[in-house]
């Protein structure tokens, strides 16, 4: 039997969080931490956490497991619990709705803020916008976020100022606009992230590449970004 | 744009630039420093004095103190800005710890080109 301690917190009768233990017949598999997060559920039906795709796509269940972020989906139990407990709680730093349930607001505020999207004022070309294969590999290693805001929820300059921090994932995401040979707003781009807190709030301690469950690596993105405005200012 | 009027520079750019550069001075000027004590410092006050007499070590001291201050103050500035949350609170933090620095600038040139 696997013991289970989950976050609970419903603010329409609960006065304040509490942990809730539960004991979970795994029956000796190594299943995911969602798996287990289900079995849970089978016992309580008001527990909630969100999930998606059960296969690390789509960033829903992004918690904190035994005290590291994480994707509940992707990670066995085995990565994760040492003693015989499993401590799941939801991500830290981002206001609960419900027990693991959070408000992303903030973290979809920064990631807006850095206009995720392509800007080219010159004239759209018959076809589409070629890149070369060199371009091209530019982009590996920032496209693939999913934003599960786990490297923004482990990063403590984003706890303390998230509300003008952007965060690692939208760093991450800003240097993929930075960096593309498509986007012609490069100039623009960086003004608006030369202030104290944008990016240079960073520390560079590196607990977002420490979880990230696609392997990114946000720290090495921001570098890029501080050589970029150091590039175009100096 | 985020901007804040009490740090340094008003640029994280320029804030994060000067903090490495008197992170140098001051990584230089401590090996400078303990290497005149291990080589070919005596103890007695006549060489200190001697050595501070001239220009270029006064100069090269003086660096080290503005970068001492500026790196603290960019450096407490974000401390305080990470932790302390009531704006009251924080501004006087902040008055307190640049008070003390400008008095070590101050106090500094005294010791230096004093008598």
């Amino acid at each position: 039997m696997l013991v289970v301690s989950v976050y609970r917190y419903n603010p329409e009768t609960d006065s304040a969080p509490f942990m809730q233990e539960f004991k979970v017949d795994t029956k000796g598999a190594d299943l995911m931490v969602l798996d287990v997060l289900h079995l849970v559920k089978d016992q309580d039906n008001a527990f909630a956490y969100r999930r998606s795709c059960r296969e690390g796509v789509c960033g829903s269940d992004g918690m904190n497991m035994n005290g590291k972020n994480g994707l509940a989906c992707i990670t066995p139990l085995s990565e994760v619990v040492t003693d015989g407990k499993l401590v799941v709680r939801p991500l830290p730093g981002l206001p609960v709705i419900r027990d693991l349930v959070v408000d992303m607001s903030l973290f979809y505020k920064q990631y807006e803020r850095i206009k995720p999207f392509l800007l080219n004022d010159t004239p759209a070309p018959a076809i589409e916008r070629l890149q070369s294969p060199e371009e091209r590999d530019k982009l590996d290693g920032l496209y693939e976020c999913i934003l599960c805001a786990c490297c923004s929820t482990s990063c403590p300059s984003f706890w303390w100022n998230p509300d003008k921090f952007v965060g690692p994932s939208g760093l991450l995401q800003a240097y993929r606009f930075l960096v593309d040979s498509r986007d012609t707003q490069t100039r623009e781009r960086l003004s608006e992230l030369d202030d104290p807190f944008s990016v240079f709030r960073c520390r560079g301690i590196m607990n977002c590449v420490n979880v990230c469950p696609k392997g990114l690596n946000p720290t090495k993105a921001i570098g890029h970004i501080r050589d970029m405005l150091l590039r175009n200012a100096t | 744009m985020v901007t804040n009027v009490t740090n340094f520079s008003r640029s994280g750019l320029s804030d994060w630039l000067l903090q490495r550069f008197s992170a140098v001075v001051l990584a230089l000027y401590s090996v400078f420093i303990v290497g005149y004590f291990l080589t070919s410092f005596d103890g007695s006050y006549a060489q200190w004095s001697a050595f501070f007499e001239q220009t270029w070590v006064r100069i090269f001291t003086f660096l080290s103190i503005l970068s001492i201050a500026a790196h603290a103050w960019i450096g407490l500035w974000t401390i305080s800005t990470d932790y302390i949350k009531p704006t009251g609170t924080r501004f006087v933090f902040q008055l307190v710890c640049n008070l003390a620095l400008f008095t070590y600038v101050v106090w500094g040139v005294q010791v230096l080109w004093g008598a």
